[in-house]
């Protein structure tokens, strides 16, 4: 019962949060020196009624209180406006590319986190032998790599030099996308039995993915190591020694479990690098996905394209951050929830 | 009476970045069947070294035992292979440490960490074992125990704790309980019931215990044997009664003396001078001449023997035999 009643609470929380949101994009959209009305128009040489026009089309003469009025009082009924550069609602954008992100950005969190981890451990338990450095190594260039860069190396490396991999969106040329149940290629083709699909999606998953999770990998790797470093030379772990443990039970029993209570704490961070690290990796790979989207809105001064882009990262932000609390209480019995 | 664990020239050292720890220096001596045998010193002496070493614990890096031999019941346990040592770690010998807290694992429940060493060791299934873990519970006298088998670690107070510990250490009844200052991090009210109630079940089991303490009082309340140790060697081992009435060490009589006595007005705590060794470059020959006031040349030069001074009390002297 208490824990019900703590998520509730924390999902109540999320509307302050999410006016807060709206309420910075929507001042930093509107201060920027850029007239959209003008954008829409033509540009430079348009004509001063059809500006007119627009502008009161949009209700862009009116006082920007007001305008934040509108675009709350939409929001409340689900309405995140229109998307000017695809002309229809920004909902029904998201709807269309959320999925391609989705599938990005959950594959890439579930290498950076098993992979991570498990790195993380065998690197600690071989301290200071060759699968440590070379892990530690790994590490370091994880985190220090710009991640732009290394989608260009990897494109460079598997789909030019040895063109193994494909570099064309999420699925092969003439290749059918499977029935739409979640919109996740991955998911809805194995369960529609779509082989085809299954496989050239996969495919296609295999570098953007890597890309994306490689910062975070790096990032859980190294808490995972140093957790662990710490935890074997506790006195519980100790205890568990004189018990008579096999030193795999030891490992992966007594100290795993304990070592992973920073981990989660990193790994939900790093959701929110990850939805940035979306943006960036699906530009360089023709991602259809919402980075590219939002992007593209930047670009085109797209206001309520970009707001709706904010306020779903800022949703999946803290819907992390309720996740990692609530496994906090799974992992760790001292974490007591909703007292 | 019949040896049961026989140590013997025990040396112990820890490779670290600034030299090589002599932490054992070739130690000697037995436990006998039924005993329990103190084991005092100053903090860095070797007494927790000494028995990490008799569980094979020793972490390497930077531990490492170089040589000797430890004996239980006739086995070098040196020499066998590191599955046979942990079938012996739990069951034959096990260990209760000085932090509670920290010596539990905060995750797991206190019930799940006894019934893990019931269940590894002993043939019995998963509910016979949790149904023994109570058993041991209450042998312990926990108030409330079948509250605590639920319970996490942090959830108990300190003593609560250890009593867990104790549970844990003899549910598979080992022939031998190493006992690490297993009341030091307790308070003097708890501390008297927790000695009280180790003494109590060994002998109820039947186990030797290798009681390492700082705390003379204790050793002089539990124990039958005592050794006293001073930087990585054994100087004098005796019965409690021998060490306490007729202490032959200078450092086994410094510690007396330190000993406030209730009946004698004293302005000031009497104390050995100078500090504990550094065990990177001990000193030369006796590693205690720098402190000692009857130091001889011979001390600087070579370490004393260990020389028989009455019927079991043995101390490693030159003011009391040994030099050619």
């Amino acid at each position: 019962m208490k824990l019900r009643d703590y998520i509730i609470r924390r999902l109540v929380l999320l509307i302050p949060i999410l006016i807060g949101v709206t309420l910075l994009t929507f001042t930093i959209s509107h201060v920027i020196p850029a007239d959209v009305a003008r954008h829409f128009a033509g540009g430079a040489k348009a004509n001063p009624e059809t500006i007119a026009r627009i502008r009161e089309e949009m209700h862009l003469d009116e006082p920007l209180y007001k305008q934040y009025g509108y675009y709350l009082n939409d929001l409340f009924h689900g309405d995140l406006g229109e998307c000017y550069t695809e002309r229809r609602p920004v909902t029904e954008a998201i709807k269309q590319y959320l999925p391609a992100t989705a599938e990005l950005t959950i594959i890439a969190m579930i290498l950076a986190i098993f992979i991570g981890i498990i790195t993380g451990v065998v690197s600690a338990v071989k301290r200071n032998s060759w699968i440590d450095h070379v892990t530690r190594l790994i590490a370091i260039t994880g985190v220090s790599m710009p991640i732009f860069w290394l989608a260009l190396m990897l494109q460079l490396a598997f789909a030019y030099k040895y063109p193994i991999l494909p570099l064309d969106s999420r699925l092969g040329i003439g290749v059918v996308a499977p029935n739409h149940i979640t919109g996740l290629y991955v998911f809805d083709s194995l369960v529609t039995g779509n082989f085809t699909a299954l496989k050239s999606s996969i495919y296609h998953l295999i570098l953007p993915s890597i890309t994306l999770s490689f910062a975070s990998l790096a990032i859980i790797l190294r808490i995972t190591r140093s957790s662990m470093l710490e935890i074997v030379r506790s006195d519980y772990i100790r205890t568990a020694r004189a018990k008579g443990l096999r030193e795999r039970t030891v490992i992966y029993k007594h100290a795993l479990r304990n070592a992973l209570i920073p981990t989660i704490t990193v790994a939900g961070i790093n959701f929110a690098y990850l939805l940035g690290g979306a943006v960036l990796t699906e530009t360089i790979f023709n991602w259809p996905g919402m980075g590219r989207f939002a992007v593209a809105a930047v670009n085109n001064l797209d206001f309520p394209s970009v707001m709706g882009f904010t306020l779903l990262a800022a949703i999946v932000m803290v819907t992390a951050n309720l996740i990692v609390d609530l496994l906090y209480s799974v992992l760790d019995p001292r974490v007591r929830l909703g007292d | 009476m019949k040896e049961l664990l026989k140590v013997k020239g025990l040396k112990t050292y820890f490779y670290t970045y600034e030299g090589v720890v002599k932490a054992l220096e070739g130690i000697n001596f037995d436990i006998y069947k039924g005993e329990s045998i103190g084991l005092v010193g100053e903090t860095g002496c070797g007494k927790s070294v000494t028995a990490l070493s008799i569980m094979r614990l020793i972490q390497w890096p930077p531990g490492k035992i170089i040589e000797g031999e430890i004996t239980l019941d006739g086995k070098d346990l040196l020499k066998i292979s590191e599955e046979e040592m942990r079938n012996i770690r739990g069951a034959e010998i096990s260990m209760i440490f000085q932090e509670p807290m920290s010596s539990l694992n905060p995750v797991f429940t206190i019930g799940s960490q006894i019934t893990e060493a019931i269940t590894l060791h002993q043939e019995v299934n998963k509910k016979e074992a949790e149904k023994r873990s109570l058993d041991m519970l209450n042998l312990v006298r926990m108030p409330d125990a079948e509250k605590v088998l639920k319970q996490y670690p942090h959830e108990l107070s300190g003593g609560m704790q250890q009593r867990a510990m104790i549970a844990m250490a003899l549910s598979c009844k080992p022939s031998l309980l190493i006992a690490d200052e297993p009341t030091t991090a307790l308070d003097v009210t708890v501390q008297a019931q927790i000695l009280d109630l180790i003494q109590e079940l060994n002998e109820e089991i039947d186990s030797s215990m290798l009681l390492i303490t700082h705390d003379l009082g204790v050793v002089a309340q539990v124990c039958d044997r005592v050794a006293v140790m001073y930087a990585g060697y054994i100087v004098e081992i005796g019965t409690v009664k021998q060490i306490f009435k007729n202490p032959y060490h200078p450092y086994t009589k410094g510690l007396m003396y330190a000993i406030p006595k209730i009946h004698v007005e004293t302005k000031r705590l009497e104390v050995i001078r100078g500090v504990v060794p550094n065990l990177i470059t001990p000193p030369s020959g006796c590693r205690f001449h720098p402190r000692c006031d009857h130091a001889m040349d011979v001390c600087k030069k070579k370490a004393p023997p260990t020389v028989k001074v009455e019927e079991g009390h043995y101390v490693a002297c030159f003011l009391h035999g040994g030099v050619k």
